[in-house]
């Protein structure tokens, strides 16, 4: 028997059970499919989690207050282990390779402008803020030196929180109320509005007041020992900086100011965010690959269990082709043929499916952000193969079992 | 051509060995037209599966054409079954789904064998199935017809040997006896050896040799010619 007949028996026979045969397929079409999608759903998201962080600017370095006993005061729960006067050191310090420092201490509130009101995150820094994350104003000014010296009530509102406080109206002028809870609340009067920077990040969500404000008027933002206490300090290297040795300087300098045995605080680069989230990025990859490729392995249960149906229901047609001269491999032949039909047709319809799912999401919005998904060519290869592998090994046992079937008993079979 | 020497075969049942066949000779030459009759558990049946090589005797040896094949393993005996017999059952015994044409094809696809649809169709036009009835499947058939399309099929690789079991069994009389008269004419003009298995004595004399069974051993084997005059001159 040749394998071009083989391929048209096996053709009949499929099509002689169209809706058996697509339930059958269905598992591995989706199995199939949901390996494509989900890795490339996988993929995607490592992607856009890393152009996220790059989105904060170039050549950064972030230090944050790290875990700490001291409890008194403290922003929103952080501990205060990191201040202002930190963040002057690093400046003063003038380490090689530092192009900008900027501290920041954020904490979420409700702003209010006449009848709107909207919450955002309220960023308190100095001025070279702009720089170090590469921001725009688009309209007016930013905090200057002179806001931080005189703890101005200017605020700078970041381009959706100008949108939505003044939706019909110039915005640099105008009054916006910061409350803050309670019976706290001050007038600021907006400054400036920063250029839309999109990305997921709600950094258009911002509004920035100088550093010092915060600390004169919001008695929280101080320390037991009336430092301004900050979230964050970025700072911006020049872009042939060793950024190791810049880490570690900072370290050390802010190990010797707090005069600590091992730091209180962290320092990451970049980098170092970037290879963590694509870290997680990449258990999260192999995850949704292994639940796709169960799914896969069930696919192919189910193409043995309709082999194994097949194999017994045509026991009579098998001891006919037996009685014409048909060997065991001719058999092997036409049942194995027939399972990987079944399932290469399967692969190839997951194929078309799983990239057409994987494009249809790229760019939609899903849980209001805009989802990215990178089809990744292995992912496919690697989908089919497995696929028609299933197919094969499910398709070898009914094949084997449809050899053993005496002739005589099949040709008395009813 | 074909000879079976002290044939025995004999089944393992969970009630016991239960002995299908106890020792039978044979010999079967070429062009012969031969029935093989006998009650249901005479072993006819077990004799014409033994005949085919779709059975192997469990004592006794089997010669075909003087080489001994008792001892073949299954595929040999298919190879050997798709070139040397054709056969031909009670329930003809097509394939689901196939038509007329590919059912004769069948054979000759087992073989590798160039020009099918050639050969397939001049089968078909030998056992006299016009080529309306080519495209057909087994459900668009008569019995009759069927029966046809069975015996295309067991001629068609140009078997020495036609091996049919109760070919009529199914069949009408005007039927039955259309398909003896195709057998018979295989037997004439293309020099086949037709072997069937039967139970009914009308179709067994049709033939031109009876072999007659009980309880697994060959009781009687006489010539049709003189069995009709014996009964000739015992009603003279």
């Amino acid at each position: 028997m040749s394998i071009a007949d083989a391929l048209r028996v096996a053709t009949r026979a499929i099509l002689a059970n169209r809706l058996r045969s697509i339930l059958t397929t269905l598992g591995l079409v989706i199995g199939v499919t949901s390996v494509i999608v989900l890795i490339a759903v996988g993929q995607g998201a490592q992607v856009g989690v890393a152009s996220k962080i790059r989105g904060l600017g170039t050549d950064l370095i972030f230090v944050q207050p790290g875990q700490s006993n001291d409890r008194t005061t403290g922003a929103r729960g952080q501990s205060v282990s990191l201040t202002r006067s930190d963040s002057d050191a690093i400046v003063a310090a003038a380490i090689p390779g530092v192009a900008g420092v900027a501290p920041q201490i954020s904490f979420n509130a409700q702003l209010i402008a006449g009848s709107n009101n909207s919450r955002g995150s309220v960023i308190g820094t100095t001025p070279d803020y702009i720089t170090v994350r590469s921001a725009l104003v688009a309209q007016g000014e930013f905090v200057t030196d002179t806001d931080v010296d005189r703890r101005a009530l200017n605020m700078v509102l970041g381009s959706a929180l100008a949108e939505s406080l003044f939706p019909n109206g110039e915005a640099i002028g105008q009054q916006v109320r910061l409350a803050i809870g309670g019976p706290l609340g001050f007038n600021f009067r907006v400054v400036g509005v920063m250029a839309a920077r999109g990305g997921a990040t709600d950094q258009d969500s911002q509004a920035f007041v100088p550093v010092t404000t915060m600390q004169s008027r919001l008695p929280f933002t101080r320390n037991s020992t009336g430092e301004i206490a900050v979230n964050q300090i970025s700072i911006q290297m020049t872009s042939k900086a060793d950024q190791k040795a810049v880490k570690a300087e900072i370290t050390n300098l802010l190990v010797a100011r707090h005069a600590v045995a091992a730091p209180d605080f962290t320092v990451q680069s970049q980098n170092d965010l970037l290879g963590a989230a694509s870290e997680v990025s990449a258990t999260l990859s192999i995850l949704l690959g292994s639940v796709a490729g169960i799914s896969l392995l069930v696919g192919g249960i189910g193409v043995m269990n309709i082999m194994l149906v097949s194999v017994t229901e045509r026991t009579r047609e098998i001891g006919i082709r037996r009685a014409v001269g048909a060997q065991s491999r001719d058999i092997v032949l036409q049942f194995v043929t027939e399972a990987l039909t079944l399932s290469i047709g399967g692969g190839l319809l997951g194929m078309a499916l799983g990239v057409g799912i994987a494009l249809g999401l790229n760019g939609r919005q899903v849980a209001g952000q805009a989802m990215t998904t990178l089809i990744q060519p292995w992912s496919i290869i690697v989908a089919f193969a497995v696929a028609a592998g299933v197919g094969l090994a499910s398709g070898s046992y009914p094949a084997f079992r449809a050899t053993a079937i005496d002739p005589i008993v099949a040709l008395r079979n009813e | 051509m074909i000879e079976l020497q002290e044939v025995a075969k004999t089944y393992v049942t969970g009630a016991g060995p239960v002995h299908a066949l106890r020792g039978a000779d044979l010999k079967i030459t070429r062009g012969e037209f031969v029935a093989i009759m006998g009650q249901s558990g005479s072993g006819k049946t077990t004799m014409m599966n033994i005949l085919g090589l779709l059975d192997r005797p469990t004592g006794g040896r089997y010669l075909l054409e003087g080489s001994d094949v008792s001892d073949l393993d299954a595929d040999e005996r298919a190879r050997l079954r798709g070139r040397e017999f054709g056969f031909v059952f009670q329930a003809y015994n097509l394939v689901p789904r196939l038509s007329a044409i590919e059912q004769v094809e069948l054979p000759l696809v087992y073989q590798g064998a160039k020009d099918r649809r050639e050969r397939a169709a001049a089968a078909l036009e030998r056992v006299g199935l016009s080529v309306e009835f080519h495209r057909r499947g087994p459900t668009q058939l008569s019995g009759g017809q069927q029966q046809r399309v069975a015996i295309a099929r067991s001629i068609v690789v140009e078997p020495r040997v036609i091996l049919a079991d109760e070919p009529t069994g199914a069949l009408d009389t005007a039927t039955s006896a259309e398909v003896m008269a195709l057998f018979r004419d295989l037997v004439q003009r293309h020099g086949i050896t037709v072997i069937i298995v039967t139970h009914e004595a009308e179709i067994a004399a049709l033939t031109d040799r009876i072999v007659r069974m009980v309880d697994g051993r060959i009781v009687g084997d006489v010539e049709t010619r003189l069995l009709a005059r014996g009964q000739q001159e015992a009603s003279a």
